[in-house]
């Protein structure tokens, strides 16, 4: 019966108490779907880092982090291989690449870039080039010595187009500049216009010889089919390979997305309580209303021999169901809201100036994550009973004679 | 041994600088059967007097015993469970939970007392009977006569056998006709059930129904006789 009394006090009131369940709801939704679409851009945006020639894990050898020149490489991939192959889960894929500083030209433009020489079959497990990143012509093939990939927004700038030439040059082994013409036979596209600017790709074969650089490569990279081993496999990986060599985390790799996911966990509960914050005064001032208005039944519910503990109790009861029910709507909306962004996402592109600065992806999927709608679910609950304390409180203190006084 | 004893019994009301002696000195004994009128007029301390006894408000002096217990010694938590458990309430107005049904309000009281649900409802439909409300068990407060209001406040007054009702004019929002029906229904209540009864009044009607008729002026006891019975 009570709380069959609660549920009907609740409904007293239809409009306000309808006012208070939107304001829940909002607030619900804006903490649950926006919580999860933000959460999909850092996701994505770590996504793309890692697909954009980062990988899980890199192996170098010492000193190429902090200057990737040539000389700098691994020499003998053939032999260090097998001994990471053998540190690695069976799930995971590498690939060994060639990666140096370059300028490319053709007639009328320069421009510094990317040198990437990669095995294409490889390259296709572990980063983006390799899956249906090529928009026009076709991905490197076995044979195409004189082949480089080229971003749509470099081939826009260059105003050239599909083979057409471009010439590329380095410093070698030797220390010699290294020059040679390529055609171009895809053009890729990507996420982020700077990964259009910024890479060229060619077969790992050819660029090792334009480099006079045998079958050294500048670094192999990792991919694992869980994000979350990561750390316990470069360990691994560490523990077996030889000094002159360093293992990275895509952790280590990227600093700056590192720096900001440690800060987003933090800004998403800054995000929540500051929703919760204009949603709990609209909750706070309409059950306060509501418990004014009926100051004459909390005074006759005293004179019938209600203790104060048994007021406040009725009150949060209230408060619970109307919790109960906001969150639950609340929720309902948030899962129908990411599940219908789930296949296409929401495209970004209009604003992807914007976007590309900050490193997010053109379309961002929503990813809802259980301990975000845990913790959502717990603040608002949490939260809204602590607050209901306040108007309870209230009401627990009318004494009959006041309130029956007041008519 | 009577049922309420109260002795010198003084209650000043300050507002600013104004006081207001509601009660100076009243001496009142009612013996367990009784149905005592307290009469006077508006602002005689009718009210006070009530809400003192029933330990809704705290006299400045004199002692007050209720079934054997110092009402103006009780703790707040004390006088919650008295309330709950030794008297009934019936006000003026506003005696019902609006979002209840007559049977609801009437169990409620009996619920807190801790009366397992079942019972509760099966007596009070049966005292619901008894104050001639047979046919209108599930209806809600705004679905019943101002008349049919106050039978139901009655019912759950004396519906857990109570050792005294209190009931501050519980006719002056009747019309005459109905004011006198629901007297005569509490003087069944009080020789069948025996309960207890002091309720206060200023209409000359009521009190002709009284067996004991208290009357107060200024806060004072000015005459106290047995009244034959009609
Ligand atoms: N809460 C209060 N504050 C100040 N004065 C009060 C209060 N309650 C009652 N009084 C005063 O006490 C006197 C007695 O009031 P009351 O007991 O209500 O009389 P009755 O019920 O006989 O009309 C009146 O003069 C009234 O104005
Ligand atoms: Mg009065």
């Amino acid at each position: 019966m009570h709380l069959q009394l609660a549920w009907r006090n609740l409904w007293r009131n239809t409009r306000r108490t309808a006012i208070i369940l939107t304001a829940i709801v909002v607030g619900v939704w804006a903490m649950v779907f926006l919580g999860a679409l933000m959460r999909g851009m850092a996701d994505g945006m770590v996504r793309n880092a890692i697909d954009t020639l980062t990988g899980h894990i890199q192996i170098h050898r010492e000193g190429y982090r902090s200057d990737p020149v040539i000389e700098n490489r691994i020499d003998d991939p053939g032999r260090l291989i097998p001994i990471i192959e053998n540190a690695l889960p069976p799930d995971a894929r590498w690939a060994a690449r060639v990666r140096v500083n370059a300028v490319a030209n053709n007639a009328r433009h320069t421009a510094g870039i990317t040198l990437v020489g990669i095995d294409p079959e490889a390259e296709s497990a572990v980063s983006f080039i390799g899956r249906p990143a090529i928009s026009q012509g076709r991905y490197l093939r076995p044979g195409d010595d004189n082949a480089v990939l080229a971003g749509r927004a470099l081939v826009d700038d260059f105003e050239t187009r599909l083979g057409h030439k471009l010439v590329l040059m380095s410093q070698d082994a030797q220390k010699e500049v290294a020059s040679r013409a390529f055609r171009i036979t895809g053009i890729f596209e990507a996420e982020l216009e700077a990964t259009e600017k910024g890479f060229l790709f060619v077969h790992k074969s050819t660029a090792q010889e334009m480099l006079r650089m045998g079958d050294a490569v500048s670094e192999i990279a990792v991919m694992l089919a869980d994000r979350t081993s990561v750390a316990s496999v470069a360990d691994d990986v560490r523990s077996v390979l030889p000094d002159a060599f360093v293992v990275h985390t895509w952790r280590d790799l990227l600093p700056a997305i590192t720096g900001y996911l440690d800060i987003f966990d933090g800004f998403m509960y800054l995000w929540r309580l500051i929703i919760f914050i204009a949603m709990g005064f609209g909750i706070v001032n309409t059950l306060l209303m509501a418990i004014f208005e009926r100051m004459r039944e909390f005074g006759l519910l005293k004179a019938l021999g209600m203790k104060p503990w048994w007021i406040v109790r009725s009150v949060l009861t209230e408060s619970l169901l109307l919790l109960v029910v906001g969150l639950s709507l609340g929720n309902f909306f948030s899962l129908l809201s990411v599940w219908a962004l789930s296949k296409k996402g929401i495209d970004l592109s209009a604003f992807s100036a914007g976007t590309d600065l900050a490193g997010i992806s053109r379309v961002v999927y929503p990813v809802l994550e259980s301990r975000d709608l845990a913790a959502a679910n717990l603040v608002v609950f949490a939260l809204g009973l602590l607050i209901s304390l306040y108007p309870a409180a209230k009401a627990a203190r009318f004494t009959p004679v006041e309130a029956m006084a007041h008519t | 041994m009577p049922i309420v004893a109260c002795k010198n019994i003084r209650k000043t009301y300050r507002q600013g600088d104004i006081e207001v002696h509601a009660l100076r000195g009243v001496d009142l004994s009612v013996d367990k059967g009784g149905f005592i009128a307290l009469a006077g007029p508006s602002g005689s301390g009718k009210t006070t007097l009530l809400n003192i006894i029933g330990g809704l408000d705290a006299c400045d002096e004199g002692s007050i015993l209720l079934d054997g217990d110092r009402v103006d010694q009780m703790t707040a938590s004390k006088l919650a469970d008295m309330r709950l458990h030794k008297i009934g309430f019936i006000f003026q107005a506003f005696n019902l939970i609006p979002v209840l049904s007559a049977e609801e309000n009437v169990a409620y009281v009996m619920l807190l007392q801790g009366v397992p649900a079942r019972e509760c409802r099966e007596r009070a439909r049966s005292i619901l009977d008894d104050v001639g409300l047979a046919d209108k068990y599930g209806r809600r407060p705004h679905e019943l006569s101002g008349g049919q209001q106050q039978r139901v406040a009655v019912a759950r007054a004396i519906v857990s056998n109570p050792s005294i009702v209190l009931a501050d004019e519980p006719t002056a929002n009747l019309d005459s006709e109905t004011g006198r029906g629901l007297l005569e229904m509490m003087r069944e209540m009080n020789e069948n059930k025996d309960v207890t009864f002091i309720f206060s009044t200023h209409d000359r009607m009521v009190m002709e129904h009284a067996r004991r008729l208290v009357r107060l002026r200024d806060g004072q006891i000015v005459d106290d006789a047995n009244h034959p019975v009609q």
